[in-house]
């Protein structure tokens, strides 16, 4: 069957349908949705920053609230409905059957039910901008008591209950597709396809798998309780004591806020390894693809993989150094985080080989996917490089909850993995459409993103070393210090609006690409992974993921599931 | 650019700083370094040689053992020259002769409560808290330790005396945060924290709110106003609720 024909047998069977493709496609069409709802909020942000008096569409002039409901909302949108949905569902989904010589997922059907648990969460978390009160304005992390009591401030009441019910069946969802891409992985691999034959991605959605088993299990919990303490006059989260606006109001209190950070943290840190390994995945096999040679150290590189998700359970406190943790604990916490740096430079330090290796035989000029790759390896060096400061308790202390760590996640979690998923999309277009995505397009893409994004998120850097807190509406008050950083911060917001509106050219490029880009036939980047294989019967694998110029003898490149007989 | 001022952060003024400056200015620099090495390479990687595929060798473990065994010794310099200085300063408290100060954060609103001449805290009371009635603390009147409680809404500290803050809030979480002393600290109802420093330079420090409270976040800031010993005793005397127990400042 024909690319063309399976898209027009997606098209007749879009709603209702357990085809994995389709549901890849869906998620990946949610998260382009999510992506820029998110993208048009943080732009309201950083123009209500420098401009606090301007009307803008649709909100008027923003209020304080109104800012933080648009902090909250942002953060919310990019890391569940974007960073999380995109390259673990919809990737996932979309190609991780292929890769390891299955038809389908495991469990169809519930693949289908994770999809639209998924949609439903995200109605439910836009539903929160048009109740009363608006949306929430405690943050993505939503700490108690002000995400636990309605009268701490407006949106959180109707709004604070609409973000913890969508985010109860976003772990739903999240929890019932990683059983599902566990056991696909586990049970569904093709005739000689063992472990050490998978290629990294689908190591990485292993790992990650496991990692969301663990995160969001323990994420639905909290919220159930954080409901429960809402609404059923519990008081896990909230303290003895506790006065809202001069008001006693749960006298018979006894819970702590501490807790919910800790479980919020045992989620909120696997779920940026969630966000990054299948990116990292990606990265070893496009590197390989385009360099023509074989991924450097694959033992060492699935090692590495599985070390950064055992380390990703165990450093949550890191983001607790200040919040009333014990000094010993954090300690702890310290060198967890200190030790996880070393697998990932152990990564890093295998792409450069890899492009150093490989400098002669790749592919020139360099495809838009591959430079977005590049692009990923940039920015996982910036933002990597800061966290060790950051596991550093005593400068911590400092920078925690400044603009310095929303430098350092930007750059780490949202821009690597935005670059990544740009990379994936450019890459993987021909499995969607049976089209190659416009390089002249894709180039500018990536040339203006790779300056916007650097420009943005680099200067937030020094305006962190200067001791600006998060979550300013404004950069006004009794304190003087803080006006003087507005030159920077206009700077910012400028270079922000340059980098969301250079994506226009991204969605052009998918529209135009999708109806007229060059038919892209089989296998367009001679790559040697399942996916692009027109399989017919049942496929057996032979050899492993990359045998990229692997035999001097041979062809460049060989399929995973080519005959056993042209070897040798 | 020196070791004791690192760009863009403010004037240190207290005594832990110093060293944490050097710390900030010494990471700073290293991966700085570190960035601008790996873009060197990745760059240099990206000139091609024009060799023959069959001249290209594949490479020796040793060219990535190496350099993970310098950067492992990197990252093993920041974690314990890190912890020896974060051992220093929170794993002990603060010596018994320390001047107490009470901190409360309430939305949106820093209060500092000193405990006056008996150096004790009179007890305070949840239903007790009127903000209207000059009561925000909830200071219980009855409890004689608290008569000559001063309650300010900026802190001011004698240089060159360490003093013990005991952190607390009343409704949501705030973060305690004075860039200029490198010091923050969550404010977390339902417990107190101690936090202990010594300020050494004269002068204004902003006090921010470094965790997100609620509306009137961004504009929850106050004062640190560190100055001599005999200003701090003056302001102390000016300060004394003795004529009108109930009405606190």
């Amino acid at each position: 069957m024909s690319l063309r024909l399976q898209t027009e047998h997606l098209q007749r069977k879009w709603l209702f349908t357990t085809d994995h493709r389709a549901i890849g496609i869906a998620y990946l069409l949610l998260s382009l949705v999510a992506v820029a709802v998110g993208t048009v909020l943080s732009i309201f942000m950083r123009i209500h920053l420098i401009a606090p008096d301007l009307k803008l569409p649709f909100w008027g002039v923003v209020p304080p609230e109104g800012y933080l409901a648009l902090v909250t909302m942002h953060g919310t949108l990019m890391v569940f409905f974007v960073l999380t949905t995109a390259p673990v569902n919809g990737f996932a989904s979309l190609i991780l059957p292929a890769q390891i010589g299955a038809r389908r997922m495991a469990l169809p059907l519930l693949n289908a039910l994770s999809l639209w648990l998924t949609l439903i969460s995200f109605g439910v978390l836009l539903a929160a901008f048009f109740v009363r009160g608006g949306a929430p304005i405690s943050g993505w992390t939503n700490y108690p008591p002000l995400s636990a009591i309605a009268a701490a401030g407006p949106g959180q009441a109707a709004g604070m209950d609409l973000w913890l019910v969508s985010i109860g069946i976003f772990c739903l969802a999240s929890v019932l597709s990683a059983i599902n891409l566990l056991t696909t992985i586990i049970s569904k691999r093709c005739e000689g396809m063992t472990l050490m034959r998978m290629p990294l991605t689908v190591w990485a959605w292993l790992v990650t798998a496991v990692l969301i088993l663990f995160a969001f299990s323990i994420l639905l919990a909290a919220v159930v309780l954080l409901l429960s303490d809402r609404h059923l006059a519990t008081s896990f989260f909230v303290p003895p004591g506790e006065v809202i606006d001069g008001l006693l109001v749960a006298p018979q209190a006894n819970g702590s806020p501490m807790l919910w950070l800790h479980l919020f943290w045992f989620f909120g840190h696997p779920e940026v390894y969630i966000a990054v390994l299948p990116a990292m995945g990606l990265t070893s096999s496009l590197l390989a693809n385009f360099t023509r040679r074989p991924v450097f150290g694959y033992r060492f590189m699935v090692a590495t993989t599985l070390a950064i998700g055992f380390f990703g359970l165990l450093v949550w406190g890191h983001h607790m150094f200040v919040s009333g943790m014990n000094p010993y604990a954090g300690t702890a916490f310290a060198l967890t985080t200190m030790a996880i740096a070393v697998p990932s430079s152990a990564s890093v330090l295998g792409w450069l080989l890899m492009l150093l290796r490989g400098r002669d035989s790749r592919v020139h000029p360099l495809p838009t996917a591959m430079l977005f790759t590049l692009g990923f390896l940039s920015f996982f060096i910036a933002g990597g490089l800061t966290g060790p400061i950051l596991a550093q308790p005593v400068l911590d202390a400092y920078l925690h909850n400044t603009y310095f760590v929303v430098a350092h996640f930007h750059l780490i979690m949202a821009m690597a993995g935005m670059f990544s998923l740009f990379a994936a999309v450019y890459y993987w277009f021909p499995l969607m459409t049976g089209r190659l995505m416009n390089e002249r397009l894709g180039k500018w893409h990536f040339w203006l993103s790779l300056i916007g994004a650097y420009a943005t998120f680099f200067p937030m850097h020094f305006a962190g070393l200067a001791g600006q807190p998060r979550h300013y509406a404004q950069l006004t008050g009794s304190t003087s210090t803080l006006g003087s950083l507005l030159p920077l911060q206009t700077g910012i917001t400028h270079s922000a609006l340059f980098l969301a509106t250079a994506q226009l050219l991204f969605l052009v490029n998918l529209v135009w690409s999708a109806r007229h880009g060059r038919v892209a036939g089989v296998n367009p980047w001679q790559a040697t992974t399942m996916e692009w294989a027109l399989i017919d019967s049942d496929c057996k694998v032979v050899r492993g993921p990359y045998e990229y110029r692997f035999h001097t003898n041979l062809p460049d490149f060989i399929l995973q599931c080519a005959d056993e007989a042209e070897q040798e | 650019m020196r070791d004791d001022h690192v760009w863009w952060m403010p004037p240190n003024g207290a005594l832990h700083g110093v060293a944490i400056d050097r710390l900030m200015w010494w990471n700073l620099v290293a991966l700085s370094a570190l960035f601008v090495l790996a873009h060197i390479f990745l760059f240099a990687a990206m000139i091609r040689q024009k060799k023959s595929a069959s001249q290209i060798a594949d490479f020796s473990w040793k060219r990535e053992a190496i350099p993970l065994a310098a950067l492992t010794l990197v990252y093993a310099w920041m974690a314990i020259s890190a912890q020896r200085l974060w051992a220093t300063i929170r794993y002990q408290g603060a010596a018994p002769n320390a001047l107490q100060v009470e901190v409360t954060g309430m939305q949106f609103q820093w209060y500092f409560r000193y405990p006056g001449q008996d150096a004790a805290f009179g007890l305070t009371r949840p239903e007790l808290i009127n903000a209207p009635a000059g009561n925000p603390l909830g200071v219980d009147r009855t409890d004689p330790r608290s008569a000559d409680d001063i309650v300010s809404s900026i802190l001011v500290l004698p240089a060159g005396r360490e003093v013990d803050l005991g952190i607390q809030a009343v409704d949501v979480i705030h973060g305690f945060f004075i860039p200029g002393m490198r010091l923050k600290q969550n404010a977390v109802p339902g417990m107190q924290m101690h936090i202990h420093f010594t300020p050494s330079v004269a002068g204004d420090y902003p006090i921010l709110c470094s965790q997100v409270c609620g509306t009137g976040h961004a504009r929850m800031q106050s004062h640190l106003h560190v100055v001599s010993e005999s200003e701090y005793q003056a302001w102390l005397a000016s300060h004394e609720p003795h004529q009108t127990p109930g009405a606190a400042r």
